[in-house]
This record gives structure tokens, C-alpha cells and sequence, in this order.
């Protein structure tokens, strides 16, 4: 079965090559090369300069903060979950997947009517006597709508990694005489690690790099980095600096995956 | 007390991932063509929904592309999942790098970096390119649904195929392929979702003129989006939600 095996593994070797690796080759060739296609740094630096600085300095900030609010909104969710009976796990993947049958955009502009001067949530809150919510057009916003996006990339994977938790572990714990803060931070915790990472990269990552959910609900003011690649790429046509900003991104990208596949080895927090 | 937090909590999530939904559900009866304002109900844009042309190509090209890119991801992927099972420990996890570099990049990069080789390679935007992009990002789910089935798959069963006379391809396809079969159709599902909610590699990989429901609403989001839009989302949700019950269902009738 060997000798046939490595044969059948040609097909997808070669679409990863041509799909995968070259064209990551070829954002290095463009971020590090001039017009005159002459070996240059300047792309990389130019994300120094105030505008650019500005915006990855607004995206990593509120990346960080909207990874922080899934991870703590997703973890009590995934032991909840992850406690209830073995056969309800298609069903738990499946309500979390199932609004991405529904276009991405359209959910995301949803928002803009909930959240607007006179939106839904507004009129709640008046009907409530309770003060009114002024976020939209705000960063609070754009967090929002990173939340909503990445969360169930959030509670997959930690959903699947306390799940493969053994009770037995946890009994013993409590038989050897532990407390549940005791056992959570000593026995839950440190095996949930590899759904804690996987978790973090998939919604660090995209909330980083997002164009949309900030043209969205930020209004047009709120540049992130990934509002100034995509206008590099499609108005101003300037690849190069596109490409060049994408390697920085690529930076960020790159530690994530090496976190994750330090602390993941055998894929243990994965989505699926 | 403490199950009903648990509960109490649960609906709050569930209300916050579907509140979007159902207000686009409500806005696709709205007779107001404001997303602002509520104009009374209206089964108008089910019916205009049906006249634009535009809107109805999107939607074709959305769910040719979904369907093509995800039956091909799954077949390569399925393919690279049983060879990579038998590979050498270290060939595998490189292999599994490459697979995991769609799924961890971001979809950003991974846009402009296919944008990038096609115009180097100078083919033409259009449905192709996207096709491309979709089976590339595709791949990876499928393998990630493969290959947990596949390492609990005995070898043994198959060399006993062997052993009674089987060929290599019937016994793949005798033996091997139907208990794969679960994982392959999650991976085909997963695959195929994903196309359909793509919107940013489509972006990046689309030709002038070539148009998903994803890059149609974008290019709608400035002007206003028609509501012929909600209608049609509504109709698409409300179609699955209803497939996913009857699927649910059915293996409890064969109980009774």
C-alpha cells in the first residue's frame, strides 16, 4: 500500500505548491522589489509612516480586544456544552455554522439596523427607560462585528477540546479531595490548552486582518490595516506596497502559527 | 437555579448570533425600501426577486462555484488524506503544515497572494480564477474531516479485502471509502459553506463583471441594498434550516 501511497499523494502535493507556496513566494517578490523590480526594503518600512503605524496600531488593538471578549464569552459556553449528552455534538457544531448560510455582509449590515440612533436595540433600551447605546461608526463597533464574526471560531474549538476531556480525570480530582476552582484551574485548564490556542489564532488572525466588518459598522474614518492593503491593491493599484505591508501582517500571522503548532501538535483543538 | 443560568446563557449567545438573521428576515417583508423604517408588510420582493436577472446570476454563480469547488476539494482532499495517513511521521506533519497554512493566513493575503499568480501566470479573471481560490481554501476542511476517520480506520479490513481476492481499486471502494464516507461528506458540507460565505478571496480573484452574492452586496453595500436581497437570504436560510430538520429526523423513523 506504501509504494502506491506516495503516488496519490502527488496530486494535492502539487496544488499546495501552485496554490499555496508559490503565491506566498510572490508576495515576498512583490513587497521586496521597486518598480524596476530592483531588491528594496521600502515597502516593509513604509509601515512606519503615520497612516499606516496609525492603522495597525487601531487593528491590533482591536484584535487583541475582541479576541479577549470571544474567548471569555466562548469558554463558559464550551463547558456548558461540552457537559451536555455525547449525541448533541452535530447538533452544537451545527447551530453555530449554520448562520454562515446566510451571506456574511448581509449579517454584518444587520448590525447597522440594530445598532443604529434609532435602531432596534435603541428602541428597546427607550421602551425600557434605560439609556441609549451610541456605538455605531465607533471602534466599539468594529469590535462588535469582529465578535459576532469570529465567535463561534472561538467556541468550536474549545468546545471540542473540553469535550475530549476524560470525566474520570475530573472525578478523581474531586475524589482526592479538590475543589471545582481547584480542579478548573489545575486539571480543565491545562488540557484545554490546545482549543484555548486553536481558538485564538482563528479569531486573532482574521480580526486583524479584516477589510469589511470595520467598511461596515466603523463608518469610512476608521482605517485598519486591512482597509489599506485592500485599497493598495484595487485603487491605487500600488502592489508593491500592498505586498509589502501584507509581509508585516505576515509577521503576526506567522507567530500565531507557531504558537499554535507548538502547543496543538496533534491538531487536538481543532474546529471540526 | 444554576441549570437555568446555564440555560439563560446559552440563549444569550444564540439570540446574539441569530438577531442579525431574524432582522433580515423581518426586512424582507418590509415594505419601506429603508432598512431605517417599517412600511408595513409586503411579499414584494419575493416576487421582484425572481425578475432580476442580475441577483439571479449571482446566486448561480454562487452555488455553481460552492458546489464544484467543494466536489473537487473533497476529491483531492480525500485522496491526499489516504495518502497521507501512510506517510512517514515526518513528511506527514509537513504535509499537514502546508494544509493548515489556508485555514491560519489570512484571507486577506491569501487573496492578493492567488491575485498575484494569476496575473503572472496572465489568466483571465473570471469564474476559473474563483474556482481556483475556492478549491484551494477548500482543501483543508475536507482533510481535517478525512483524517481523524481515516486514523481510526483498521488496516486490517482492507488487507483482507485483499486476501479474498479484492483489487486494490475495489477494495478502496468497497471497503475503505464507506467508512470514510461521514467524514468525506462533513468535509463536503464544510467545504461547501464555505464558498458560499465567501466573500474577501472572491474579491481579490473575481474578473469585471463576474459577480457572487457576496461581491454583489458589496458593491451594493454604497448605494443601498435592494431588498430583493434579504428576500432571497431568507429564502436560502429558511431552505436549508428545513433540509437540516428533515436530515435530523430521519434516521429517528428508522428507529420506530
Amino acid at each position: 500500500m506504501t509504494s502506491k501511497n506516495k503516488w496519490l499523494s502527488a496530486p494535492y502535493a502539487l496544488w499546495s505548491i501552485v496554490f499555496i507556496i508559490i503565491p506566498l513566494g510572490m508576495i515576498l517578490y512583490y513587497g521586496l522589489t521597486d518598480k524596476n523590480g530592483a531588491f528594496t526594503l521600502e515597502n516593509i518600512i513604509a509601515i512606519t509612516t503615520a497612516g499606516h503605524a496609525k492603522a495597525l496600531r487601531l487593528s491590533l488593538l482591536l484584535s487583541f480586544v475582541s479576541t479577549l471578549i470571544c474567548f471569555l464569552l466562548a469558554y463558559p459556553l464550551a463547558m456548558i456544552l461540552a457537559n451536555t449528552k455525547v449525541n448533541t455534538h452535530q447538533f452544537i457544531i451545527l447551530i453555530f455554522i449554520l448562520p454562515m448560510w446566510m451571506n456574511f455582509l448581509l449579517r454584518t449590515l444587520a448590525w447597522q439596523t440594530l445598532l443604529e440612533k434609532n435602531g432596534v436595540i435603541n428602541s428597546v433600551l427607550t421602551f425600557l427607560n434605560l439609556p441609549n447605546l451610541k456605538i455605531i461608526n465607533t471602534p466599539a463597533a468594529i469590535v462588535l462585528g469582529m465578535v459576532y464574526n469570529f465567535l463561534p471560531f472561538m467556541i468550536l474549538p474549545l468546545y471540542n477540546a473540553l469535550a475530549k476531556i476524560d470525566k474520570n480525570v475530573i472525578d478523581a480530582a474531586h475524589d482526592l479531595g479538590a475543589g471545582s476552582i481547584y480542579t478548573f484551574i489545575h486539571i480543565i485548564l491545562p488540557l484545554s490548552v490546545p482549543g484555548i490556542i486553536s481558538g485564538i489564532t482563528m479569531v486573532f488572525v482574521p480580526a486583524l486582518t479584516t477589510f469589511v466588518i470595520s467598511a461596515l459598522l466603523g463608518g469610512s474614518k476608521l482605517l485598519l490595516i486591512g482597509d489599506v492593503i485592500e485599497q493598495e491593491f484595487t485603487r491605487t493599484s500600488n502592489w508593491h506596497l500592498g505586498s509589502g505591508l501584507s509581509i508585516v501582517l505576515m509577521i503576526f500571522i506567522i507567530i500565531n502559527m507557531i504558537a499554535s503548532a507548538i502547543f496543538d501538535k496533534d491538531g487536538e483543538g481543532s474546529m471540526l | 437555579m444554576k441549570t437555568a443560568a446555564k440555560k439563560i446563557y446559552i440563549a444569550f449567545i444564540i439570540l446574539f448570533l441569530y438577531a442579525p438573521i431574524g432582522t433580515l428576515m423581518v426586512l424582507s417583508f418590509n415594505a419601506s425600501k429603508t432598512r431605517a423604517k417599517w412600511g408595513g408588510f409586503t411579499l414584494k420582493w419575493y416576487i421582484d426577486l425572481f425578475h432580476n436577472e442580475e441577483i439571479l446570476r449571482a446566486l448561480l454563480n454562487t452555488l455553481l462555484i460552492a458546489f464544484f469547488s467543494a466536489l473537487a476539494a473533497t476529491i483531492i482532499g480525500t485522496i491526499a488524506s489516504v495518502a497521507m495517513n501512510g506517510m512517514k511521521r515526518r513528511t506527514k506533519s509537513i504535509m499537514m503544515g502546508i494544509t493548515n497554512i489556508p485555514m491560519l493566513n489570512a484571507e486577506i493575503v491569501t487573496g492578493i497572494s492567488l491575485m498575484l499568480l494569476y496575473i503572472s501566470f496572465g489568466m483571465k479573471f473570471g469564474i476559473g480564477t474563483i474556482l481556483l481560490s475556492h478549491i484551494t481554501f477548500n482543501i483543508p476542511y475536507v482533510i481535517l474531516s478525512v483524517m481523524p476517520r481515516m486514523k481510526q480506520f483498521n488496516p486490517s479490513t482492507y488487507e483482507a479485502a485483499l486476501d479474498l481476492g479484492a483489487s486494490h481499486t475495489t477494495a478502496f471502494f468497497k471497503i475503505v471509502l464507506p467508512d470514510l464516507f461521514p467524514g468525506i461528506l462533513s468535509g463536503f458540507l464544510m467545504a461547501f459553506t464555505m464558498s458560499l460565505d465567501d466573500f474577501i478571496i472572491t474579491h481579490f480573484t473575481k474578473g469585471v463583471g463576474v459577480d457572487t452574492l457576496s461581491t454583489k452586496i458589496y458593491t451594493e453595500v454604497k448605494k443601498g441594498i435592494k431588498p430583493e436581497m434579504y428576500a432571497l437570504s431568507t429564502l436560502i436560510f429558511v431552505t436549508v434550516l428545513i433540509l437540516l430538520i428533515l436530515v435530523n429526523r430521519s434516521p429517528d423513523k428508522k428507529k420506530s
